[in-house]
């Protein structure tokens, strides 16, 4: 081995156990005892595995009710922009109609809002509603239609979808059409089993987007269990600092699904989030 | 079937946008709701004060913080990944890792690593004979700790672009070069690095806006906007400005949501600007 190579060789191992160290850490802590994880000199190495920590998340704190909140928030938004990006970017490449390429181009320009710069008057609007004679977010079910409704749509599952089915053969589309197949059976039966590796993409991208959402899930939930995961962690690390395995095991039980999507769907997702860094 | 599209934008981006501008035109009651015009009061209440500037100026050195050492140390690993490294799937699984993080579980992770009495920053620094830092509560390290943990949860998709990018480098061009006898790294330097060109521009715009929207790490690691207002971002000013318990202001922080919407246009603008005239050589 060169000298060069060595380096190479070392400055990755290196590279990588900074990049990796924290993701040690929380697991090696969420499996140390009290004691141990506020050593001192610190001690890296979990003695066996210790199961408090996740006995006290799930049982002293709300995280398993914040777990539901966020599966249910997440797949929400997650199914719905699958349904509405498919039926968008559907009429935008199959159906002629006045103005389609402008309505397109406003399509993009909402991706260009930043959402920080519009959560006020959202807020404002939707803590303004009333469900059933009460403030919407004053119910449970009122909060998680709160949580969900802005994010519903979004025009970056409609811009990779359209992405996909442009490269569609028009001859098999015309074909299916002159044997009398009408647009939704086209679409169902042909399009979309076609397109599964694209929707996948949009699939896994909206729903790791979604379930890491923190700005207006703080905002709309006001009571631990109509909060989100990730508003309850958040919080964990302040009601208790002086325990932080607890805060840990909370941490890990948080980023399950999202760690799975990354280790077992890496193909997927590239596709979607190098959809604008690669024309 | 553009309808649902159409009603959801119209109703949470489009209406909203609007209405951000007419609420950085009013004052705003006890209760931070909006009540008399004021005209372009809040606008001139900011440019005028120190406070803004200071805030403008930590947004700034947070962009520079984060996007430097983010595409920097993202260019270095997928250079040396390059370099026909034994176990590269490994690797590669392992940078992409903080990609699973969500802002909140990577702020709660490093703010148990800074805690300054248990945590772990202080206590390896501690077996070198390192004085205590106190890496949130030090108006001049705060920004500083909040940077890295930002850099770490996105290095893992700058990695992900620039591995995409030089996978679609044609292996021709690779080939060549190392029949002229250009190797390891002048190949990477003359070759995989002016190819990148669109994906490092790309990175340096996105993780520019990312920076430019951060919200969740400053929150969470520094709840009140840091020693000294010393993370106090432009977003976390919208927030605080808002939200704040005793001075809830919607007037004021719509007028700098339409300041951060502006900047954020404009950096827009440019990657469209600079993407119509191409980056690389092809």
């Amino acid at each position: 081995m060169t000298a060069g190579r060595f380096i190479t060789y070392a400055v990755l191992v290196l590279a990588a156990i900074a990049v990796i160290f924290p993701v040690y850490y929380v697991i090696a802590g969420s499996i140390m005892a009290p004691g141990q994880i506020s050593s001192y000199p610190p001690d890296l190495f979990p003695h066996g595995l210790f199961t408090g920590n996740y006995e006290g998340a799930t049982s002293t704190t709300a995280i398993g009710r914040q777990y539901v909140n966020s599966v249910l928030q997440t797949s929400v938004i997650t199914l719905s922009q699958l349904i509405t990006s498919v039926l968008a970017a559907y009429a935008f490449v199959f159906m002629k109609m006045w103005g389609r390429t402008l309505l397109f181009g406003l399509f993009l320009g909402t991706l260009m809002v930043p959402w920080e710069s519009i959560v006020l008057p959202n807020y404002l609007t939707i803590t303004g509603w009333e469900l059933g004679g009460q403030r919407l977010t004053a119910s449970y079910a009122g909060t998680m239609i709160a949580l969900v409704l802005p994010f519903l749509a979004n025009a970056f599952g409609v811009f990779l979808l359209r992405q996909s089915f442009l490269q569609f053969p028009t001859e098999l589309r015309d074909a299916a059409v002159i044997d009398g197949c009408g647009h939704w059976r086209f679409m169902r039966r042909i399009l979309i089993p076609l397109n599964k590796p694209a929707l996948m993409a949009v699939g896994l991208y909206v729903f790791l987007a979604a379930w890491n959402q923190f700005f207006w899930p703080l905002l709309i939930g006001d009571n631990a269990n109509r909060r989100t995961l990730q508003i309850g962690i958040s919080q964990l690390n302040d009601v208790e600092a002086a325990n932080p395995g607890l805060i840990l095991a909370g941490v890990v039980l948080s980023i399950l699904p999202t760690l799975a999507i990354v280790i077992f769907g890496q193909r997927f997702i590239v596709r979607g989030l190098t959809a604008g860094a690669i024309r | 079937m553009l309808l649902p599209c159409v009603v959801i934008f119209a109703l949470f981006i489009v209406w909203p946008l609007g209405k951000s501008v007419s609420l950085s035109l009013h004052g705003s009651d006890l209760f931070g709701r909006p009540d008399a015009w004021v005209g372009l009061q809040h606008y001139r209440d900011m440019l005028g004060s120190a406070e803004f500037r200071h805030i403008l100026w930590v947004t700034f050195a947070f962009v520079l913080l984060t996007v430097i050492p983010g595409v920097l140390g993202a260019l270095l690993i997928v250079l040396l990944l390059e370099q026909h490294i034994k176990g590269i799937r490994i690797f590669r699984t392992a940078f992409a890792l903080p990609f699973a993080f969500s802002v909140a579980s990577a702020s709660v992770i490093f703010a148990t690593i800074y805690n300054p009495a248990i945590g772990l920053a202080n206590g390896l620094l501690g077996r070198f004979g390192v004085d205590r830092i106190g890496w949130l509560t030090d108006p001049s390290w705060a920004l500083i700790s909040v940077a890295i943990t930002t850099v770490w949860m996105n290095i893992g998709y700058n990695v992900l672009v620039l591995s995409a990018g030089i996978g679609a480098i044609p292996t021709e061009i690779n080939e060549a070069a190392t029949l002229d006898g250009a190797g390891g790294w002048r190949a990477a330097r003359f070759i995989t690095v002016p190819m990148l060109g669109p994906q490092l521009f790309f990175l340096i715009v996105i993780s520019t806006i990312q920076s430019l929207q951060g919200f969740g790490q400053i929150k969470i690691l520094t709840p009140e906007g840091g020693p000294e207002q010393s993370t106090k971002t432009l977003v976390y000013s919208i927030y605080h400005t808002a939200f704040a318990n005793n001075a809830s202001d919607f007037g004021a922080a719509s007028a700098q949501a339409i300041v951060l919407l502006v900047i954020l246009l404009a950096c827009t603008a440019i990657q469209f600007g600079v993407l119509e005239r191409r980056v690389h050589y092809k």
